[in-house]
């Protein structure tokens, strides 16, 4: 995505000089886009048909009251001077009070963003571990069944609404077979078992061993997860196997076949390094997207995470809590972005 | 092609013989050959016959809605005696809540689809297409300028910003679609930058730019034709990807507005249901997955055909 944004490096500078440039390049890239961030959800918050000076002093205010506030508020002023008031309240975090649940909104993201953590977080690792190899095992055996599986299963990633997928594994493993714990994060039969330290519940019981809660918290988790996984999965075999046919049509791959080596070695050592690279790029973009899709998975399974807690707002109007949440996560999407953009750059030496 | 090898089976016939001419003595004649062979190759993929089959289908389906169903779509029967039906044969698909026909409500939902669908394309390709070309064409610091912004774009996560857009604008189809269009033009004005850049150092652009053609015409007669086929690939391949957003939009309560048969707002009634009246979740959710399949096999089997580079 990201990775055409900056120049190659120059040719003549120094090894040094060029990954200076290139450091300085990556911070411009950063802040440009996060002001671009900014800037939207500004402009989001001045098209919304809600005057934020009535909803505070109510539709009988006195002319004199309505104008004090809105002065209060400063939005009498011009607009690029409230732009500037908005980033630097952004910057220290402050995105003012959240109307439905009269915290601070940083404080309620705060409160909610480990639980998407958590979730996104499992996700990607099952999208990794399953998805990985079997990207792999189709490349290796190109058009067999497992080849065709593979592609089977990205098309049904690409095409199943995610909503639609969650609700039918919960009526199927939940309410009919009852193999996994419904909505929620834990029962609350053990949610006074342990304290809350990270927020993360499976990291908490384990560390408090609690371990009753863990497993419950486990079986409130895993449906989630996998659904997660699964798409994360979808992405992930996908781009490894064409990543790994193309490593494996390379002449060092014929080569390294030449000398002999044993075709595990010449697969998971030679070509999988190889393939590595821009992997990692496809992984981190794939954690992004969960951070995302997070949003629906959440509102199904009733899990205290950011994507509930933004349509929540949503549905109640509060712009507050949406367009801080919305930064929060488009922040994190874009540091993912440039992140491995970099990391690409880094472990490529091609790219230098 | 047809090569001489076999004189018998595959004389050319007559119809075939025009297509195929290597000599075609009109633009016409030239343009259906390579539209012909272009078929040939997309037909032989049998998942993309398939995924056109699909879309077809839509169509149809979207235009004949008020022949095909069988109930009303928003006006729903006894509520004593015909809510929350199972599947049967006078109700296909079962009814819902309001003892509404489902499978009614799902052929009327194809027009909603459809609609999205259609518009989104028809306002996020010219955009991409426009800022795409421009920017490839003219190079310098409007490049810079076009591409920095639609880096900003590309780099938001699209459900949560179209989200944050309906939320400002009000919940409703218009700005639902509005929302997913503006969130749509970034990959494609990069697509279009990249072929411009490609198409511009060509000799037809040099020799054209001797005639004295001005820079909007060679951009608009020249540069954009020649980027329409990879972008029509991209555009089909992601027509599923906003019908799910459309659909999960919907879902959360912010696209269509009821009584609308719009599918992900159904799948959304359905939640109340879901443990002892599956069907009213599990039908629309089908007519989603289906449609966004059709149109994933048909953009790769175009994409096969139209742009071999990108095939894998």
């Amino acid at each position: 995505m990201a990775s055409a944004v900056m120049n190659r490096g120059g040719g003549h500078a120094s090894a040094l000089r060029s990954s200076l440039k290139n450091i300085a390049q990556f911070v411009i890239v950063l802040m440009t886009t996060l002001l671009g961030l900014a800037a939207v959800t500004f402009f989001i918050g001045r098209v919304v048909p809600i005057d934020p000076v009535i909803a505070i002093v109510g539709d009988r205010a006195p002319a004199q009251v309505y104008e004090r506030v809105r002065q209060e508020l400063g939005l009498d002023l011009p607009l690029i001077q409230q732009f500037w008031i908005y980033l630097k309240k952004a910057v220290t975090g402050d995105f003012g009070n959240s109307v439905l649940t009269t915290n601070p909104v940083l404080t309620d993201i705060a409160n909610t963003f480990p639980a998407t953590l958590e979730l996104a977080t499992l996700g990607t690792l099952i999208g990794v571990i399953i998805g990985i190899p079997l990207g792999i095992l189709a490349a290796v055996k190109r058009g067999s069944f497992i080849d065709q599986f593979v592609r089977v299963l990205g098309l049904a990633g690409y095409s199943i609404p995610i909503f639609w997928l969650g609700l039918m594994g919960l009526l199927v493993f939940y309410a009919k077979l009852g193999w996994v714990a419904g909505p929620g994060r834990i029962d609350v039969t053990y949610s006074y078992l342990y304290t809350p330290v990270t927020n993360i519940v499976l990291l908490d019981t384990a560390m408090q061993g609690q371990w009753d809660a863990f497993w419950d918290a486990v079986s409130h988790i895993i449906l989630p997860a996998c659904l997660l996984g699964y798409f994360s999965l979808a992405y992930i075999s996908r781009m490894t196997r064409s990543f790994m046919l193309n490593e494996l049509a390379q002449e060092y791959v014929i080569a390294a076949r030449v000398k002999g080596l044993s075709e595990m070695r010449v697969i998971w050592r030679h070509a999988l390094r190889n393939a590595a690279v821009p992997l990692i790029t496809v992984i981190a973009l794939s954690y992004a997207n969960l951070l995302e899709g997070s949003v629906l998975t959440e509102t199904i399974f009733a899990w205290p995470g950011l994507g509930q807690y933004i349509t929540n707002s949503l549905q109640n109007a509060d712009m507050n809590a949406v367009l801080g949440g919305t930064l929060v996560i488009g922040t994190a999407f874009v540091l993912l972005n440039l992140v491995s953009d970099l990391l690409y750059r880094l472990l490529d030496p091609r790219t230098r | 092609m047809t090569g001489a090898p076999l004189p018998l089976a595959s004389q050319p016939s007559g119809m075939r013989a025009w297509l195929l001419s290597p000599e075609p003595h009109s633009r016409w004649q030239a343009r259906l050959g390579r539209f012909y062979l272009g078929w040939r190759a997309f037909s032989r993929n049998p998942l993309a016959v398939i995924g056109l089959g699909i879309v077809l289908l839509l169509i149809l389906v979207a235009i004949f809605a008020d022949v095909i169903a069988p109930y009303s779509p928003v006006a729903g029967g006894d509520l004593r005696t015909q809510r929350l039906l199972p599947p049967s044969e006078t109700y296909w698909f079962g009814t819902d809540d309001q003892a509404r026909d489902i499978f009614s409500r799902v052929i009327h939902g194809s027009r909603i689809t459809l609609f999205v669908v259609v518009l989104v394309a028809l306002i996020a390709t010219p955009i991409g297409l426009l800022v795409g070309t421009v920017s490839g064409y003219l190079g310098g610091w409007v490049d810079t300028v076009l591409m920095r912004i639609t880096d900003i774009f590309l780099a938001f996560p699209r459900l949560i910003l179209a989200l944050a857009f309906v939320a400002a604008l009000g919940p409703g189809i218009e700005n639902a679609i509005i929302a997913i269009a503006i969130t749509s033009w970034p990959p494609y004005a990069r697509i279009a930058r990249a072929e411009t850049l490609m198409i511009r150092n060509s000799d037809f652009i040099a020799a054209v730019k001797l005639q004295g053609a001005s820079t909007p015409r060679i951009i608009l007669g020249h540069v954009v034709p020649l980027c329409l086929s990879s972008l029509i690939v991209r555009v089909t391949l992601d027509m599923a990807g906003i019908i799910l957003t459309a659909a999960g939009l919907g879902f959360l309560g912010l696209g269509a507005q009821p009584p609308m048969p719009e599918w992900g707002a159904m799948v959304a009634t359905g939640r109340n249901y879901l443990i002892d009246q599956w069907w009213v979740a599990a039908m629309p959710g089908i007519a989603i997955f289906v449609v966004s399949l059709g149109f994933n096999l048909l953009g790769d089997g175009l994409r096969d055909v139209l742009d071999p580079k990108a095939a894998k």
